[in-house]
């Protein structure tokens, strides 16, 4: 194998990771936190296409196509929401939505 | 000298990914964020390449970098210019503090795992052939060891596109219902 071994990606796989953790932790915007989720899936993603290459089966890169999906349908219900936020006029800080809070 | 080649292309693409991702944290317009996650998901369709991994790389810039990015895109513009946040939201200054501890402890546990326990483990790639990673193989995975995944994934993606459906719908009654 040409290039960086594994230990290279699996450290880029936890940089992004952490990256967008503080974006999750740290924004109360909803759609950055979005894009942020979207960071650690696809941090998740290029740890199991860099193991599958490690161990020489494409199990890995089957498990980040359907991580893929998930995510797609994940955006979908989140934006659907924050759309239907937008409608009602609803400020976008999720740290203003306390309806729901006991 | 394809071996510094590719050392030069993975640098250049991690690069790409980690300031990528840094800017859609930063930055304060959600627009802005959205294309700069577009940089993100190319660059890392690259280390995809250098990983033998086409056709997910493929799929990573047509699933990602064009049917969600759009999809945020859209929603972003439909939404406007209502969103007046500060770039680091505002709250006690413990909980910033906090947070950036915690994304320090999962790099640092990350680190630590893969230095002390894993390091001559990951160092030996099996050689893999020029089929590896291609639409072939990742088919005939797909169809025969993990159909169960990929029946699931279809009903995950109709469940998906109902919820996205009845979560548009109700506003839309919501908001006839006030006018």
């Amino acid at each position: 194998m040409h290039g960086p071994d594994i230990q290279w990606y699996v450290v880029l796989s936890a940089l992004l990771f952490a990256t967008g953790a503080l974006g999750v932790m740290l924004r109360r915007n909803p759609l950055i936190i979005l894009l942020s989720v979207e960071i650690m899936l696809n941090s998740a993603n290029l740890l199991l296409i860099a193991m599958s290459r490690l161990h020489g089966g494409e199990d890995g890169q089957i498990f980040a196509i359907s991580v893929m999906a998930v995510a797609a349908a994940e955006v979908v219900v989140g934006l659907g929401l924050i759309v239907a936020m937008g409608r009602r006029n609803v400020e976008l800080d999720v740290d203003k939505l306390r309806t729901l809070r006991g | 000298m394809a071996n510094f080649l590719v050392w030069v292309v993975w640098f250049v693409a991690a690069f790409a990914c980690l300031a990528s991702a840094l800017a859609v944290v930063s930055f304060s317009n959600p627009f802005y964020s959205a294309l700069a996650l577009i940089g993100n998901l190319a660059s890392l369709a690259v280390l995809y390449l250098l990983l033998s991994g086409e056709f997910v790389a493929a799929g990573q810039v047509l699933v990602y970098g064009g049917a969600v990015m759009v999809m945020f895109l859209f929603v972003i513009a439909y939404l406007g210019d209502r969103q007046g946040e500060s770039p680091w939201s505002g709250g006690p200054s413990w909980q910033v503090v906090g947070a950036i501890l915690a994304g320090g402890a999962i790099l640092a546990e990350v680190c630590v795992v893969v230095g002390l326990k894993a390091g001559g483990l990951l160092s030996k790639p099996q050689h893999v052939g020029r089929s590896f990673g291609s639409p072939e193989a990742l088919g005939r995975a797909f169809l025969t060891d993990h159909l169960l995944a990929f029946e699931v994934t279809s009903i995950v993606l109709l469940v998906a596109a109902v919820g996205g459906v009845v979560l548009g719908s109700h506003a839309r009654q919501e908001s006839d219902a006030r006018a």
